[in-house]
């Protein structure tokens, strides 16, 4: 009893776990912006020097236009640059990331202007000196002061903060999304970066948006092979470029959670079989105590099969008692769990009733020899018992 | 018709060592409506005769024709209807469920039929008041008297309408008074016509029959009526002659 107790327990809060972190790391996924692939610069080799990251022939904004205009399943790809400069306002300053992008980047991240004004494709191609400022950069630089129309100076160029953005959270790797300043791309390039001859609409990375999860295969191979073409790689070279999926990176953690629910499963395994083997234990001493009343049940005209069933139900009567009692102690469990461990928990109304169910199953299953045994009694023998 | 026909009946125990023959070919036949006390020593086989005659057990060798149906290797489920239809059983422990009320321990054997909970109520209600004890229906058995659990066990005997009573020792646990109200029980519903086979060793019990068989080694050693006057005295002299056959 105390095992079906505890075995149902644990699948309870296993399930709640389980179905709590899955949920978080969809969240995660979604505050990443859903349906992202993301395009970096790989290693390439020239002869047999390895050129490192960065070294190959470069990204630049028309791959990315490219990238958006050919391959079907795209919904927008948008190319980004990245630099670490310092922030100033009067005497006070901070290091931190600017990330040059066009509007096509809110888009392609589901990242919204919640104070001020957006980013307009005039401002990347007049190449204004404006800023859009993440909720962390902002609370750095401004504290709860209304930023918007402020200027402030990054590599003491002068810019003006024209908007406040959404709050992001944690990415998957644990960084901070919101300690971020979004310029347009053109204006990193000029401020910060510098123009390259050979590739003079250089970018860092290109993130790409698609629409459907069932076809993200197709279309990371599909944009494979378009920048084979465009990059002019022949058949052996390495590719010059990486392309990853950012819902990949969830999976890490998913991994993690992955082992969590493993060991529960394993405990709530061994618990139910301790606890089947108990309630087959219960059941025997029932079965011998009861030998007379067996006996008597014969006698008057029970048949096998009548004995059997009576037997079966009591067993799993006890069973699902204790799987009512487990998971209630799970849902209890799972909540407290929840609450100090700051983990997401879901219960899942249809697991619980599964739970207590699969219990009763276990009653039935262990019941099973206990009940023959005493179906298979012979009935005077039965009656003489004292 | 007989309703109960045994032909060289023979049935064996393997205990121990090796095979012990409690009944060693016997043969007889029983009337509907006769009262018939069964006598004779422990170990004598009456005990197994019960048994057999119950479909509780199969004789080794032999034919039991039951109503008019040979009973012997029939299976377990067709002896459970038999036993639930046409028999009904009284034990001298009473074998009554401890935690039932009388009502539900008299219900019993319906339960076995795939009554209605309704009509199933109605019938042991009936029976209950039959015998006497229709204000004791939610009694559980600890809350009776000896003689009343008797009492309630025969209901539950007698609540499916049997053809034959079987009654082992029914008064072995109880005080002579409350024994001879029992016998007085039997005497009705044998008037009324039911067959009754009766195991006892006592001979003022058995007087209370109309035939009185003696079983000693597995044997019948004699098969006796009793004279109504013999009875009416409660004091048979044919009485005492069978029981000073048996020893």
């Amino acid at each position: 009893m105390l095992g079906i107790i505890i075995g149902v327990a644990a699948v309870v809060v296993m399930i709640a776990i389980g179905v709590g972190a899955r949920e978080r790391i969809a969240a995660q996924i979604r505050s990443l912006g859903a349906n992202l692939i993301s395009i970096s610069p790989g290693s390439a080799k020239m002869g047999s020097v390895r050129l490192g990251a960065g070294g190959a022939p470069r990204l630049s904004e028309e791959d990315a236009a490219a990238i958006g205009m050919e391959i079907p399943g795209v919904v927008v790809a948008a190319p980004l640059l990245h630099a670490r400069e310092q922030f100033t306002i009067g005497s006070s300053n901070w290091q931190g990331v600017v990330r040059g992008v066009t509007p096509e980047y809110f888009s392609a991240r589901e990242w919204r202007v919640i104070v001020g004004q957006e980013m307009t494709p005039e401002d990347d191609k007049r190449v204004a000196n404006v800023v859009l400022l993440g909720t962390t950069m902002r609370e750095k630089l401004f504290g709860r002061a209304d930023p918007v129309g402020a200027a402030i100076r990054i590599r003491d160029v002068p810019f003006t903060v024209i908007g406040l953005l959404e709050r992001k959270g944690q990415s998957v790797w644990g960084d901070d999304q919101d300690d971020v300043a979004l310029v347009p791309l053109k204006t990193v390039r000029r401020q910060f970066i510098g123009t390259s001859r050979a590739n003079p609409t250089f970018v860092h990375s290109i993130t790409v948006k698609f629409a459907n999860w069932a076809s993200a295969e197709d279309t990371m191979a599909a944009i494979r092979n378009l920048l084979w073409q465009r990059h002019r790689l022949r058949t052996g070279q390495e590719d010059s470029f990486v392309v990853s999926n950012l819902a990949e990176a969830a999976n890490v953690e998913g991994s993690t959670t992955r082992v969590v629910s493993l060991l529960l499963s394993a405990v709530a395994s061994i618990s139910l079989v301790v606890g089947g083997i108990g309630i087959m234990n219960i059941m025997l001493v029932t079965v011998t105590e009861r030998v007379r009343e067996i006996g008597l049940r014969l006698a008057v005209g029970a048949r096998r099969r009548d004995i059997l069933a009576q037997f079966l139900v009591e067993a799993a009567t006890l069973a699902l008692l204790g799987g009512i009692l487990g998971a209630a102690i799970g849902i209890a469990a799972a909540i407290a769990v929840g609450s100090i461990a700051q983990w997401p928990v879901i219960i899942d109304l249809s697991a619980v009733l599964l739970a207590i169910g699969f219990a009763a199953a276990v009653g039935v299953f262990f019941g099973y020899y206990p009940a023959r045994k005493a179906a298979r009694l012979q009935p005077i023998e039965a009656l003489r018992t004292e | 018709m007989a309703l109960i026909e045994v032909d060289r009946l023979r049935h064996c125990y393997r205990v121990g060592g090796g095979p012990v023959w409690a009944l060693e070919g016997v043969t007889m036949t029983i009337q509907r409506g006769e009262f018939v006390a069964v006598i004779g020593p422990s170990g004598s086989g009456k005990s197994t005769f019960m048994n057999v005659l119950g479909c509780l057990d199969s004789p080794s060798e032999g034919r039991y024709r039951l109503n008019g149906v040979y009973v012997g290797g029939l299976h377990h489920d067709e002896l459970a209807a038999i036993r639930n239809r046409n028999i009904g059983f009284v034990f001298q422990s009473f074998n009554l469920l401890p935690r039932a009320s009388a009502l539900e321990n008299v219900e019993l054997p319906l339960v076995y039929r795939r009554m209605w909970a309704g009509e199933r109520r109605r019938a042991a209600l009936a029976m209950l008041a039959r015998v006497g004890l229709a204000d004791r229906a939610r009694h559980t058995p600890a809350e009776l008297s000896g003689g009343q659990q008797q009492r309630v066990a025969i209901a539950r005997a007698l609540v499916t309408e049997p053809l034959l009573l079987l009654a082992d020792e029914p008064t072995g646990a109880l005080d002579s008074q409350t024994g001879l109200e029992i016998m007085a029980i039997f005497r009705r519903l044998n008037v009324e016509g039911l067959t009754i086979v009766l195991v006892t060793h006592e001979a003022q019990i058995a007087a209370h029959a109309d035939r009185i068989v003696a079983f000693r080694d597995g044997r019948v050693v004699s098969d006796t009526p009793v004279a109504q006057q013999a009875r009416s005295l409660g004091n048979a002299r044919h009485l005492s002659l069978a029981y000073n056959n048996v020893r």
